[in-house]
Order: C-alpha cells, then sequence, then structure tokens
C-alpha cells in the first residue's frame, strides 16, 4: 500500500540535473548545464522503457562532446531518465542476422572511437547510475572518469549468455580498472554486480542515496572523491607469465560449465586476455575483431534469437496485471512453491491447504528460498513471508483476483473444489488450474462461469523455470486470457499461450524423447551413454537424469495420459518403470530412481561407452518432430512460441535457438527424411507429423 | 457522549512456552501470525481500523512502538496509527481498554486492540560494571590507556543479568513476583497442597478444552520459518497431578516457601487480538457482535500484595454496576500464581476485609470454582505478560458462548501492585 503523501513527492527524489528549457537538439538526449558550470547529459532513448546503446544514441553523444568542447563546462554529468535504469547494453537487433564480420567490426570501431573521446576529453567526466548498467551501459561508465552508484544499483557484463563477450572496450577497461582475475570472472559468467560489491571491486568510486547524488557530482568534479588505484599486486596478474597460468585455469573451469565447440565466447574472452592483458590499447583494438567473429557464429545468432524471443514473450504478458491477491489451493510442491513465488513478487497470496502440515512445508520452502534469492534484504524476506499467508479456512478465496488451483489430479476433487470457490469468489476473479494432465474441458463442465476457468501450467522448480503455459479452451474470455499472462509477466515469468490438449506443450515435446530414452535402455545401452548422447546435443541434463529429477511417478502419469489421450504412438512404458513407481523409487526426490542420487546429483559411472551417430538424433527428432506436431494441431500457432516453451521450459539446448529453429536450419526436407529413415530402423512412432508442412515454403 | 462498544471478534496464537533460548517469533511476530487469520476472516479490509493499539512489555530493540511496526506489516496500511501501551501484566487488557474509551467517546469507530509479548526474547543485560569498562575502554586514546583499560577487565564482568528476572522483579520492594505470592500465601493461609491442587485443575481443564475443540477460532495456528505448524499451547501437562507437583522445590524461598514452578504461571510467549466497533463500524460494514463492553476499573495497592488487584479493580467495577459476585456468571481471573488466585478468593469471603477495603457490609463473597477459569488458565497455558489481559478477555467471550452465559469479568493482578478488571456481556 503506497502512502499518498509518499505519491506526491517520491518523484521529487530523482535528480536529473537543471530542467530543460525546451526539447533541445537531441533526439534521445537532454543537455544541460546547472549552477556549478557541469554538463548533465541525460539519455531517454525516444520510444522506449529502458535506454540501450545503438548508433544513433551514440552518434548523439558524439555530437554532444563536440558542443563541450567548444564551450568547456566544469565537469560532465552522464545519466538516465530512465526510471528502469542507466544503460541496459548494446541494442542486440543491430546485430541480428550479422554474417559479415568486417561490416560487425566497422561498426564497433566507430562505436569505439566515441567512448574512446569521451575517456580522453579534459574535463572531468561522472557516470551516475541508478538500477542497472549492463553490457554497453557498463561500457560507456567505464569510459567516464568517475562512477557514482545511486543505492541499489547493479552491474555485469551478460554477454557471454548471448555467446559474446564485451566489445566496446570493456574487456580492456575492466580488466585495468579492477582485479583482472575478478573482471574475468563476472565476464565469464555474466554474474550481475550488486552495488556493494562493486565498490569492493573498485568498479564504482562510492555509493550515494539518490539525494546526495547532487553532492556527489560536485566531489567528483572538484577531484574529491577517493578513487581506489589498482593495486600493484592486480597489475602482475595481468602480466605474461601469471596470465597463461590463470587462463589455463579459466579454460578448464570454462569447458565445465559449457563445452566449448557449443559455446565459443569464453573461449575466445580468454584466449584475448591471454594474449594482450596487460597492453591496454592492444587488447581494446583485438576486442573488435573477438567480438565480431563471435557475433556472426551459429551460437550467438541463435542465443540472440532465444534472447528475442524472451522479449515476445514478455511482450504476450502485455501491460499491467491488475491482480494483487492470489489465493492458491494446495499446499504441495507446486502449490506451496507458486504461492512462495507470487509473494516474493509482492502479490499477497493465501495458501491453503486440508492440513497445516504441508502449509508450514511451504513456508520452510520459502523461507530457504527467500534467503537464498534475497539473501542482502532481510526486510524484503520478512515482508514477503508477511505476504505468504497461511489460510487454512481458505478465507483468501473471497479476496483473492486470481486462484490458483494446484490440487492432486483428481477430477471429482478439482470440481468439488470449484463448486465451492464459485460461491465465493469476487465476480470478476479468475479460476486457474495447474493442472498436467485434466483436459479443460472436463474441468469446466458444470461451472456457472467456464469463461473464467483458464490453465496455469507452472514448472518445477517455479523459481528457477520461467515458462507458465497459459492454456486456453474454446470457451474462455479473452479478456481473462489476457489478464492471466499479464499476472505472469507480474511475477516474471514468461507465458506460452497453448490450446488445450493433453500434454500442452512442453509435456508433450518432451514425452517421446524420455520414452525413446527408456527403449534405448530396454535395448541395453546404458543410461550414463544416453545421457551423454543428450548433453553432446546440448541439453543441460540428458533425459534419463531428467526423467529421476521430474519424477518417475509424474513421467509416468504423463506418458500414460497422453497414450490414452491421443492413442499415440509413443512406445510402451516398460514394466519394470512401473515396478520402479510401485516401489516408491521415484528419482531424485525419493533418492532412488533411475540413477541413485547422492546430495542431490546422481550417482554416474565413468567409464560407460561414448555414444554412436544415431543416438542423438533418435532422442532428440522424436521431440522436434513432436514440436512441429504441435503447430500442425493448432495447440500452438507460432513455432516460435514453441520454441520459446522448450527453451524456458525444458531447457533445450538454448544455442540451438530451439527444436524448430534447429529443424529448420538442419533443413525441413532433411529432417523428415532423416525421420523416414529412423521410422524404417526403429519403428513407426518416427513417422514425420503432419505439422511440418506449417514449416515449409 | 457514550456509545456501546462491542467486540465483534478476536484471535490468538498458541500460547509457547519458553525453552532453550529464543523462541521462533519476536512480539510483532506473534501480533502478525495471529492477526493475519483474523483480518483475513473480517468483510472489512485491514485499512478500515481508525487505529491499532498494543500491549507489550518487552519491547526488543528491533521493533520500537509494536503496535506501528505490527499494523504495518498487516497490512493496515502507512496511514495508519498506531500505539503501543504497558502497564505491566494488564498491558493486553490496557489496550482493550484504551480502545473501549475511544469508541464510547466517539472519537473512533474501529480499533484493533492487542497484546504481544515473547518472553523468551528477553535480553540478557550487560553487568553495570561490564558497563563502565567497556565505555572506558572505548574512550581510551592512546595505545596506552587501551592497555590500562585492558587490563581492568574481569572475566566476572561477563556474567550476564538476565533481563528477565530483572524484569519479574519489583522496583519498589525488591521482591519478585513469586516472592509476592508467598507474602499473600501467608497473609491468607494458602497452603502448598491447596495451590498445588489448583494448579492440577487448571491443567486438567485446559487440557479438556483443547481436546474438546472448545479453542478453535480463538487460537489460530503459527508458522515458523523452520516450518513448524504450532497449533496449541504447548506449556499444557494434562498428566499432572498434585503428587508430582509436590516434588517440586520453592521456586522464589528456599526452602520453606510454597510457590513452585508447578504452580505458577509459566514464562511464554503469545500474543492476542481483539476488534472493537461502534454501533456505526458494525452497521457500515455488517459486524456480529460478540459482546458489549460496558465497563472497566484500574486500581492499586502496594506492590508487595500486588495479587490482591483483581480484587480491588473488580470490586469496583462491581459496585459501580449495582451487582454482587454471584451475579457475575463467568470470570476470568489470571493466574500469576496459583497461590494469588486461592487468595483473591479467599480475600473476598474474609469479613474484615469486605468491611474495612471494600465498604461492604461483610464478607463479598464466595465465587463459585466452575465460573472461575473454566478453561484453565496462565497455570497451564503461560503468561506472556503484555498478551495474558486481552486473552482472559477474548476467551471470557468463547466461554459465554459456549456455556451460553451473559456476563462475565475478565480481571488480572499487576506486577508493580496493581489490578485491572473488565466487566462485558454477550450480545
Amino acid at each position: 500500500m503506497q502512502d499518498r503523501v509518499l505519491t506526491l513527492l517520491e518523484p521529487r527524489d530523482f535528480d536529473l540535473g537543471p530542467k530543460p528549457a525546451g526539447d533541445g537538439p537531441y533526439k534521445h538526449w537532454k543537455l544541460t548545464r546547472d549552477v556549478d558550470n557541469v554538463a548533465w547529459a541525460v539519455v531517454d532513448k525516444a520510444g522506449a522503457s529502458a535506454n540501450t546503446l545503438d548508433d544513433a544514441v551514440l552518434v548523439e553523444l558524439d555530437q554532444i562532446l563536440d558542443r563541450l568542447e567548444a564551450d568547456r563546462p566544469a565537469g560532465l554529468v552522464i545519466r538516465s531518465a530512465k526510471a528502469s535504469g542507466f544503460i541496459a547494453g548494446a541494442d542486440v537487433s543491430q546485430f541480428r542476422g550479422a554474417t559479415d564480420v568486417s561490416e560487425v567490426e566497422q561498426r564497433m570501431a566507430r562505436a569505439h572511437a566515441i567512448t574512446d573521446r569521451l575517456e580522453a576529453v579534459t574535463f572531468p567526466t561522472v557516470a551516475v547510475i541508478h538500477g542497472y548498467a549492463l553490457g554497453g551501459g557498463l561500457e560507456v561508465a567505464l569510459a567516464c572518469h568517475s562512477r557514482i552508484a545511486v543505492e541499489g544499483a547493479k552491474f555485469g557484463f551478460p554477454e557471454v549468455q548471448l555467446g559474446l563477450h564485451p566489445g566496446l572496450g570493456g574487456t580492456a577497461r575492466f580488466t585495468r580498472l579492477i582485479d583482472p582475475l575478478q573482471a574475468m570472472q563476472f565476464m565469464l559468467t555474466g554474474k550481475s554486480i550488486p552495488a556493494r560489491k562493486a565498490k569492493a571491486l573498485g568498479l564504482i568510486d562510492v555509493i550515494v542515496p539518490e539525494r546526495h547524488v547532487r553532492a556527489a557530482v560536485r566531489a567528483a568534479v572538484k577531484g574529491e572523491l577517493k578513487h581506489d588505484q589498482p593495486s600493484i599486486l592486480d597489475r602482475l596478474k595481468d602480466s605474461g607469465p601469471a596470465r597463461r597460468i590463470a587462463a589455463r585455469r579459466m579454460r578448464e573451469e570454462a569447458a565445465k560449465q559449457a563445452p566449448g565447440e557449443h559455446y565459443p565466447a569464453p573461449g575466445a574472452l580468454i584466449d584475448l586476455w591471454e594474449r594482450h592483458g596487460g597492453d591496454f590499447e592492444a587488447m581494446k583494438a583485438a576486442e573488435i575483431g573477438s567480438f565480431a567473429r563471435l557475433m556472426v557464429s551459429q551460437t550467438a545468432q541463435n542465443l540472440i534469437r532465444v534472447f528475442f524471443l524472451r522479449e515476445k514473450l514478455k511482450g504476450l504478458a502485455g501491460g499491467k496485471s491488475a491482480i494483487k491477491r492470489v489465493h492458491v489451493i494446495g499446499a504441495g510442491a507446486m502449490g506451496g512453491d507458486i504461492a512462495a513465488w507470487c509473494a516474493w513478487s509482492g502479490l499477497t497470496v493465501t495458501l491453503t491447504d486440508v492440513k497445516a502440515e504441508p502449509i508450514g512445508g511451504a513456508i520452510k520452502r520459502a523461507a530457504a528460498l527467500y534467503g537464498k534469492i534475497g539473501r542482502d534484504d532481510r526486510l524484503k524476506v520478512r515482508d514477503a513471508l508477511d505476504r505468504l499467508i497461511p489460510d487454512l479456512k481458505g478465507q483468501g478465496a473471497r479476496l483473492a483476483d486470481l486462484v490458483i488451483e494446484a490440487a492432486p489430479e483428481k477430477v471429482d476433487l478439482k470440481k468439488s473444489l470449484y463448486a465451492k470457490l464459485e460461491t465465493v469468489m469476487k465476480p470478476g476473479a479468475i479460476l486457474a488450474t495447474n493442472t498436467s494432465s485434466i483436459p479443460l474441458e472436463t474441468l469446466r463442465e458444470g461451472l456457472q462461469r467456464p469463461e473464467r476457468l483458464v490453465g496455469l501450467h507452472f514448472f518445477n522448480p517455479v523459481s528457477r523455470m520461467q515458462l507458465v503455459e497459459v492454456v486456453r479452451h474454446d470457451g474462455l474470455d479473452a479478456e481473462v486470457e489476457t489478464a492471466a499472462r499479464a499476472f505472469t509477466g507480474a511475477i516474471d515469468r514468461l507465458p506460452a499461450p497453448a490450446k488445450s490438449a493433453p500434454g500442452f506443450i512442453v509435456n508433450r515435446a518432451l514425452t517421446p524423447y524420455l520414452a525413446e530414452a527408456l527403449v534405448m535402455l530396454d535395448e541395453g545401452v546404458s543410461k550414463e551413454t544416453i545421457d551423454k548422447a543428450a548433453e553432446d546435443f546440448g541439453m543441460p541434463m540428458g533425459p534419463i537424469e531428467l526423467a529421476d529429477q521430474v519424477g518417475l511417478d509424474i513421467c509416468l502419469a504423463v506418458a500414460d495420459m497422453l497414450k490414452r489421450e491421443l492413442g499415440w504412438a509413443i512406445p510402451d512404458t516398460p514394466q519394470w518403470l512401473r515396478d520402479k513407481v510401485e516401489q516408491k523409487k521415484l528419482g531424485k526426490k525419493t533418492g532412488e530412481g533411475l540413477y541413485v542420487w547422492k546430495e542431490g546429483e546422481p550417482v554416474k559411472a565413468h567409464d560407460a561407452p561414448k555414444p554412436d551417430p544415431d543416438m542423438a538424433d533418435r532422442l532428440i527428432l522424436p521431440l522436434v518432430n513432436t514440436a512441429a506436431a504441435l503447430l500442425g494441431e493448432g495447440v500452438s500457432e507460432d513455432p516460435d512460441v514453441v520454441d520459446a516453451a522448450m527453451i524456458f521450459g525444458a531447457g533445450f539446448a538454448p544455442f540451438r535457438g530451439g527444436p524448430l529453429h534447429y529443424a529448420r536450419r538442419r533443413g525441413v526436407s532433411e529432417v523428415k527424411a532423416r525421420l523416414e529413415e529412423l521410422a524404417g530402423k526403429y519403428g513407426e512412432r518416427f513417422k514425420p507429423a503432419a505439422g511440418w508442412s506449417k514449416l515449409e515454403g | 457522549m457514550s456509545r456501546p462498544v462491542y467486540v465483534v471478534d478476536g484471535a490468538r496464537t498458541p500460547f509457547l512456552k519458553a525453552r532453550k533460548g529464543p523462541g521462533p517469533f519476536t512480539p510483532v511476530d506473534l501480533a502478525v501470525q495471529c492477526g493475519r487469520p483474523l483480518l483475513l476472516r473480517q468483510p472489512f479490509a485491514p485499512d478500515a481500523f481508525d487505529q491499532v493499539i498494543l500491549g507489550c512489555v518487552n519491547v526488543i530493540a528491533d521493533e520500537q512502538n509494536p503496535a506501528r511496526v505490527a499494523a504495518l506489516r498487516l497490512g493496515c496500511g502507512p496511514e495508519m496509527t498506531a500505539f503501543t501501551v504497558a502497564i505491566n501484566c494488564g498491558s493486553g487488557m490496557q489496550s482493550i481498554d484504551t480502545a473501549f474509551r475511544y469508541i464510547r467517546e466517539g472519537s473512533s469507530d474501529l480499533i484493533l486492540a492487542g497484546g504481544a509479548e515473547a518472553l523468551s526474547h528477553a535480553p540478557l543485560v550487560l553487568r553495570q560494571s561490564a558497563v563502565e569498562w567497556l565505555s572506558a575502554f572505548q574512550g581510551a586514546k592512546s595505545p596506552l590507556d587501551k592497555a590500562k583499560a585492558a587490563a581492568a577487565f574481569r572475566p566476572d564482568m561477563l556474567q550476564p543479568v538476565i533481563g528477565l528476572e530483572r524484569g519479574l522483579t519489583d522496583p519498589i520492594t525488591d521482591l519478585g513476583m513469586g516472592q509476592t505470592a508467598e507474602v499473600l500465601a501467608h497473609y491468607f493461609n494458602i497452603s502448598r497442597e491447596a495451590a498445588d491442587a489448583y494448579a492440577v485443575e487448571s491443567h486438567k481443564r485446559l487440557a479438556r478444552a483443547q481436546a474438546e475443540g472448545w479453542l478453535a477460532g480463538e487460537v489460530e495456528p503459527a508458522f515458523a520459518r523452520d516450518g513448524t505448524v504450532y497449533d496449541h499451547d504447548d506449556g499444557v501437562r494434562p498428566d499432572s497431578s498434585v503428587e508430582k507437583l509436590s516434588t517440586l522445590k520453592p521456586a522464589f524461598e528456599r526452602p520453606f516457601g510454597k510457590v513452585t514452578p508447578g504452580n505458577s504461571s509459566q514464562i511464554t510467549d503469545g500474543a492476542s487480538w481483539v476488534i472493537l466497533a461502534s454501533e456505526e463500524a458494525v452497521k457500515k460494514h455488517g459486524l456480529t457482535p460478540r459482546a458489549v463492553i460496558l465497563d472497566s476499573e484500574w486500581a492499586a495497592l502496594d506492590p508487595s500484595i500486588m495479587g490482591l488487584g483483581p480484587v480491588l479493580s473488580s470490586s469496583a467495577l462491581l459496585k459501580r454496576a449495582g451487582l454482587s459476585l454471584g451475579e457475575v456468571d463467568l470470570w476470568e481471573l489470571n493466574e500469576a500464581f496459583a497461590a494469588q488466585v486461592l487468595a483473591c478468593l479467599a480475600a473476598w469471603e474474609d469479613e474484615a476485609f469486605g468491611r474495612e477495603i471494600l465498604g461492604l457490609s461483610g464478607a463479598a463473597g464466595t465465587i463459585d470454582r466452575e465460573r472461575l477459569n473454566v478453561d484453565g488458565g496462565a497455570v497451564s497455558l503461560g503468561h506472556p505478560v503484555g498478551a495474558s489481559g486481552n486473552r482472559i478477555v477474548l476467551h471470557l467471550i468463547t466461554a459465554l458462548e459456549r456455556l451460553d452465559l451473559k456476563r462475565g469479568i475478565a480481571t488480572e493482578c499487576i506486577g508493580g501492585g496493581q489490578g485491572g478488571a473488565m466487566l462485558i456481556e454477550r450480545v
């Protein structure tokens, strides 16, 4: 609840220097001077909610420098007018589809010239940073003489997640400014750096609350801000022999995180530093070529695609969500974690169950999760726990804007819950089900307001899996669907719209992949070999490990449901799997499934034979084929949504750009031919789906 | 202006016996734990209150003015005024009394009034000698001075003073609360056996109320961060017996004292809220009044006999209402000590006390034990000092409803030599 006095006063907090007289000559910047003759260059990219760097923004910065050199100020402040933060990085859309290395190089050289010029000006320059300063944004800040962080600011070089490394002089400036090993670490992992850590690293000079920005700027311009001088030890780390030793260690570590043949950026960055570290100009110059070569790689282009897939789903989430109160029914693994995530996201949540103990368990998991993700912020943890309200009597249903049912998968139980809910829910409230196996058409029968029932299918673990399938049936009110999508956006999840159909998108496409793995197991292939085949393709974990992680009981239930509902040609579930489920050997959660699990990790044999060349296709192509089938059946109309769902809901190798994108790149006809070939060899289940026609031509 | 004041609802946490170390909840945590389910079941939003008043004696440093902290954490909104009241063991009733007066005089319509206490969080206090040493050490400028100051340290300075122990000692007379009960036991000739028998009955009554579900709705489960669900008053000992209690040693005055841990109230954490409403608020929000508060009274006497506070405050209430002891259907008389409760009953039966002190023609009369603390009390439930006064009012309503009776008095003795009493009737 926001106080009205604070609502009035809060906007006065933001200090963007003197108020500009008019629009000024720039489209994306405002340039003013304060009483101390300090120039304030405030970036406010037109038509965007966050600042990103593109040619236009940089060219205008260049023009601003022209003007300031003609009429020297006492100093220059660069800051952002956007509430969201400083500059969120380069506008990667500029580089989509880039294939020509020299073209990228030329563009980067022009950009380098501008940041080099910024660094070289002879009056003091100060970056004032609130919110996020990422990638190219941080590189602009690094070209300033001092950096003032407003409390809560966060920094980072996330380029590696796009298959890149910093390209606007960041590799050279960051390793020059702070301990080069730390700098490399942050560029290699893409981890975000909170303000306090940034101060400790020497990346920024001071952290102030917004109300002290002006005073801090004055101090910076007068040279009164203390810079941490790079230590001699840091410089030693940047010397040749030290770099060679460190680089070897970094390569080993990087290989553990992601194979170099799929993710070339870390290797390129390590090479760049090993060769040129300690020689600022050389490193800066070499960065351009290295960056350009990465930019045109398949990996980077596919990861940029994934970036835009995410943006696309965010766009599907649409605008502001009106949902403030959520009532969750069922405090089991899914319900409890959905409730916890909603409360963390600022919503007031009532969590109900027939017994108190599962609610206690959910509170415990929530407290542990909050402790991890909100480490520095005990107030935020307290407030989130206060908002997560145990509600044994189900009082919250009456007050909720959204009720999420996550009860056991029993039709009668759910229906009787709905009947009671409909009598107490607010007329405008939405009823959502997290069911993964019961058709919405069944659940809506007998409802007074079937048009307000929608599927919200979350993935486990809720706090880490970004996808939520927003499932519609043919009687769904369009406004309810819009509101449900907006809700996923409000809790920082990505909506994948799907038509009600068995398994929706993710489970449907994953099942033949898991089923094929079981067939291979039955054929005598070792589980480690099967998993390796999938991992070599780029999956974050193999299908056997995944089945254990999801739970064999759940896999079995989904497979049975799909077979029953679709009469589908997936292989029969082997009896031994049913026996395992019977014996409660369910996977990770019981300590044993297909693997034995120790401390959350499967125990794997290291002497398993290498996978043969057929194996990856046998595993992956049924998944790809099903993804195509989903298009054919209209479960989703958009191949991008299917790709995004598989990446964000199932971890499908991101650098492949999604299963359908992978098929397109490999060639649809080639994939179909390969499926025919596999069908001949292994059975009808490999027959190409009807949906391929949607991807041809 | 004198308007009727209704109690429309209330809820409390289970009272949790202090065991090793601080319990899972601070005072405000406790207030939030029972406040959330209480507010959830109201037809109005949490920001509809005019104010929030909370009794709390041992406020922890992180929660100054716990009433305000609780109001904000309960979602009552930034514009909710809230203040904390303290009159030691009567604080939870003082909050109700204060709310009662605001509503009666017409300046408020809807008030959340509670009490919260986490005695297990009582701080360890540094000894005065340690404080003096620390300030000398910190004041020392040169390394030599520092070394000199450091040398003055003596290990026994580290022996902490337990804040709770000091808190339960009357500052004027330096008598522990248990000693004041010894004083009363002596004056009114209360035997160890009678006190133990009273304590056993308290446990039996609470155990029965728990088993029968008579506390449902009044007690709301509390959920700790470690996943533990606290769903009942856990100090209860259903298997308590006079034989067992007779083996305990006196807690305060060895070897001859009569007051033992077994016949004293327990050191406990807990919180309780009630919602008070005017006629207008009842109409506006469609509330159902459960009881009307008719009157309240505070009285004081020498701190060494503080346990008689209920006799003075209740008798004054009765006099004003023109009622006799027997015309009150149910009594909640806070069980600070079994001997102290029995001393109150004895005082009412005492001819001289009735004449000289209460201004009656003779003894005030006898309170039927079947009408007194019918579902147990602080001996079995525990006595989180700031919360108890609130709980006895709330439970008095619960018990009147269950037994379908009309009139009741909730009253408590107050460390420092006071007593508080409140007269209510079911609506």
